[in-house]
């Protein structure tokens, strides 16, 4: 049952960044590949139905850790303290910015809620990542299993490459995602950039997958998972900025998915190392919820998990078409 | 350490909880203004009702942008700020935060874009249902924070486990059973539809006063109003039970919120006093109503109303030493301004409902008024509910079971909690006025006037085509 919590827990992890990766992607590039306003527009609009949808995956991803291992949760969320702040802060200005920008129509309102877009768009898939590469890096944790570090305790090299790694993919998956759903002028410029974005993030892989190899290989099925990560990300950096471009896309998302359940992978079965004493880690076993707790969550989740998925999926189908700018509307 | 988390929780909580009632209520008014529309297309279509859906749909998104936001900073706070209190009750009050996800977050969310974009792309009806699976999703998220919540004001179906000190639930049913939940939780969701209806009256009203399409805005001010009565009628009586609720699991509470320092039978009710706080067990009462205290607390004509040096003392014995006294001056006065605004908005919908019957609601020049000043009260009430119930809680987190000062993360220093302060209440400042001023900007345009074309392409979808669909 703590076994499955933790797969479960993943699971919203892996979604989250795989669905609010190209939306990040697209968060992030709209302001530099978008020529003018309508432009913008329109990048903003391939993923305008669904964005939201796509960062409940973070909230359920952490509330389903606080139901199952509420030592997790809370040892975790204290720790990144400032880190997470900075994450909350872009997640509010880049969600109000969906919203707000085109309510006004003044060109400073409209600067302000893009830069505010792409930014949070960037920040926070980078602190995401740095803190996820921090579980499995270790953090000076005492026997009582509280964090005794400071911020800059944070801010360890393999870490950070975690979160540049995943900024890549999400700027690669972003940039396939657009070319698979515009047409004309802008989608060929956003292929120019998939393809240019697509070396830099297969290289960013290689080397994250080699360096979670040093600190911390833990045995077949993770390598499993990294080998897949390494081939999708080869895959999607040989698709890009071609024709097949769903093929692309689906690559970059592998590549993606697997980069976080590699992660995971390795975690397992601790959920925090601690770089004091190995024995103070944080494990599925001192940190999960009560059997009652996790058999409740197990139903509820069983039936609310693929009601979810169908529905999401559902809307993706329901805006599958292409988007063009209206051609009235040009000047 | 405690006071700066506590001042943090409790400024973000409160601002969230602004937009929270906000976007219920207006999520289930625009979800009937497009029923009403897709009624009338039987005899062809009324399109104003087409256009009021859209008009005061934009106004929906315009909260529902903060509201989701600043819930965000509500969950990851027990963990960042409050990391023992989260171990500790995590058990429990994990499980009803995860079912709050999993079950109202998603369907809020998704079926909210699926609404947005969907109006020239999904069959009438099925755009249709997603409005209200909007509205079920504001209305359910409501229902799984309450249950969390009112387990912290008086924790059931738990027990604690021996070794490691924590709570463990037991039995989720008695989560959703929970006395002070059904009663908290039903009130919650009136004063929000009351909240909601609020808001489209003072919009309607204003453009009623203008003079700008009367015919279509009177129809949203009698939609309000027809929300509005019933709903200021069952907020009293919900808040009534709730009360009578709270008295016998919370006795404290109610006796900070009456300012009753005594053990009395029968109990008058104080309807106006000066002094009384904290250091001032002799206030000057102005106003005393007979009877009427125990008729509000126990539900008799002479129930018997514990006062707080009783409690007190009784706590002192049960919990050991220490003060278990709230802040009196802000239960009194929570507690006074909610329940007097409450009545005097019952009165104003008594007015409305005159008002609309005799079909003078878009000539009356003084309720047009009144209505477009009557939206902050709704908005006074929530704070003035919110701290009455949290802060009749002090000095428990968990009512019984575990002190605020104890609940605090023992990693996190002041300085952090500092600058957490003081970055949420900037941005909060920022996107309050962007807020604010875009309700105004938007509640005072006029309808759009759609061209003809729009509600034909309906008819077809066009497949594969290149769809513009510019909304942000």
């Amino acid at each position: 049952m703590k076994s499955l919590w933790f797969v479960i827990v993943a699971f919203f992890w892996v979604g989250f960044f795989v669905l609010e990766g190209f939306d990040f992607g697209v968060g992030m590039l709209h302001s530099f590949v978008a020529r003018d306003d309508l432009e913008r527009r329109v990048a903003i609009n391939t993923i305008g139905p669904t964005w939201d949808g796509n960062e409940v995956w973070l909230i359920v991803a952490g509330a389903a850790t606080f139901a199952a291992f509420p030592l997790w949760y809370s040892t975790m969320f204290s720790a990144l303290y400032l880190a997470l702040l900075i994450v909350l802060l872009a997640l509010m200005a880049r969600g109000v910015s969906f919203e707000y920008r085109g309510k006004l129509d003044d060109p400073r309102w409209r600067t302000a809620w893009k830069w505010s877009m792409t930014l949070g768009s960037a920040v926070i898939p980078l602190l995401i990542g740095v803190a996820l590469g921090d579980l499995l890096h270790g953090l000076p944790i005492n026997r009582d299993h509280v964090y005794t570090g400071t911020f800059w305790n944070l801010l360890v090299p393999y870490g950070l490459w975690t979160g540049v790694t995943l900024v890549a993919l999400s700027l690669l998956s972003g940039a396939t995602f657009l070319a698979l759903k515009t047409t004309g002028d802008f989608h060929d410029r956003v292929t120019g950039v998939a393809r240019r974005v697509s070396v830099a993030a297969a290289l960013l892989v290689a080397g994250f997958v080699i360096w979670t190899g040093l600190v911390a290989g833990r045995g077949f099925a993770p390598n499993v998972f990294a080998a897949i990560t390494v081939v999708a990300a080869l895959a999607a950096a040989w698709l890009a900025g071609t024709v097949r471009e769903g093929w692309a896309f689906g690559s970059a998302c592998v590549a993606m998915g697997a980069t976080i359940t590699t992660i995971f992978a390795e975690l397992y079965s601790n959920v925090m190392v601690s770089s004091t004493n190995s024995a103070f880690n944080i494990t599925i076993g001192n940190a999960a919820a009560s059997s009652y707790a996790l058999t409740l969550m197990t139903v509820v989740a069983g039936i609310f998990v693929p009601l979810v998925v169908g529905y999401q999926a559902w809307s993706y189908h329901v805006f599958r078409q292409r988007l063009a700018a209206p051609r009235v509307a040009r000047p | 350490m405690t006071e700066l988390s506590r001042w943090q929780f409790a400024t973000t909580s409160i601002y969230h909880f602004l937009f929270v009632p906000v976007t219920i209520g207006l999520a289930f008014l625009v979800a009937l203004l497009q029923t009403a529309w897709h009624r009338s297309l039987r005899w062809g279509g009324d399109p104003v009702y087409r256009r009021l859906t859209k008009f005061f749909g934009t106004l929906l998104l315009i909260n529902v942008a903060i509201g989701v936001v600043t819930g965000l900073i509500q969950e990851f706070e027990f963990g960042m700020n409050w990391s023992a209190y989260s171990r500790f009750v995590g058990d429990v009050f994990g499980g009803p935060l995860a079912m709050e996800g999993l079950a109202a977050f998603f369907l809020e969310s998704t079926f909210l874009g699926l609404w947005i974009f969907g109006w020239n792309r999904l069959p009438r009806p099925i755009h249709l249902a997603c409005i209200w699976m909007v509205s079920l999703g504001t209305i359910l998220s409501a229902m799984f924070i309450m249950a969390a919540n009112s387990w912290m004001q008086h924790p059931v179906g738990y027990t604690i486990n021996p070794q490691t000190h924590q709570a463990q639930l037991t039995d989720i049913w008695a989560l959703f059973t929970n006395p002070v939940f059904y009663w908290g939780y039903l009130h919650v969701i009136m004063a929000s539809i009351v909240t909601g209806a609020l808001v489209m009256l003072a919009v309607s009203a204003w453009h009623l006063r203008k003079r700008h399409q009367v015919h279509a805005f009177r129809k949203t001010a009698t939609l309000s109003l027809v929300v509005l009565l019933p709903a200021a009628a069952l907020v009293m009586f919900f808040g009534g039970r709730l009360g009578i609720n709270e008295t016998k699991y919370q006795p404290m509470k109610i006796a900070a919120a009456e300012g009753q320092w005594n053990t009395c039978q029968p109990c008058s009710f104080s309807a106006f006093q000066i002094g009384g706080g904290n250091n001032d067990q002799n206030p000057d009462l102005i106003i005393p109503i007979p009877h009427l205290l125990s008729i509000l607390a126990t539900g008799t004509w002479n129930g018997k109303v514990e006062g707080m040096n009783q409690v007190q003392a009784q706590y002192v014995k049960q919990y050991g030493p220490g003060s278990y006294v709230p802040i009196v001056f802000i239960q009194y006065w929570g507690m006074r301004v909610m329940a007097y605004l409450g009545a005097l908005i019952f009165l104003f919908a008594l007015w409305g409902a005159y008002l609309g019957i005799r079909r003078r609601l878009d000539r009356s020049k003084w309720f047009q008024r009144v209505a477009i000043y009557a939206v902050v009260a709704p908005f006074l009430m929530t704070i003035a509910g919110w701290l009455l119930t949290e802060n009749g809680r002090q000095p428990w987190i968990v009512q019984g079971l575990m002190r605020t000062t104890q609940g605090v993360s023992p990693s996190v220093s002041s300085t952090e909690v500092w600058i957490s302060l003081i970055a949420f209440a900037s941005i909060y400042i920022v996107l309050g006025a962007a807020d604010g001023y875009l309700m105004i900007r938007y509640g005072r345009k006029a309808l759009e006037e759609e061209p003809e074309a729009e509600d034909a392409r309906e008819e077809k979808q066009p497949e594969g085509a290149d769809v513009p669909a510019i909304v942000y």
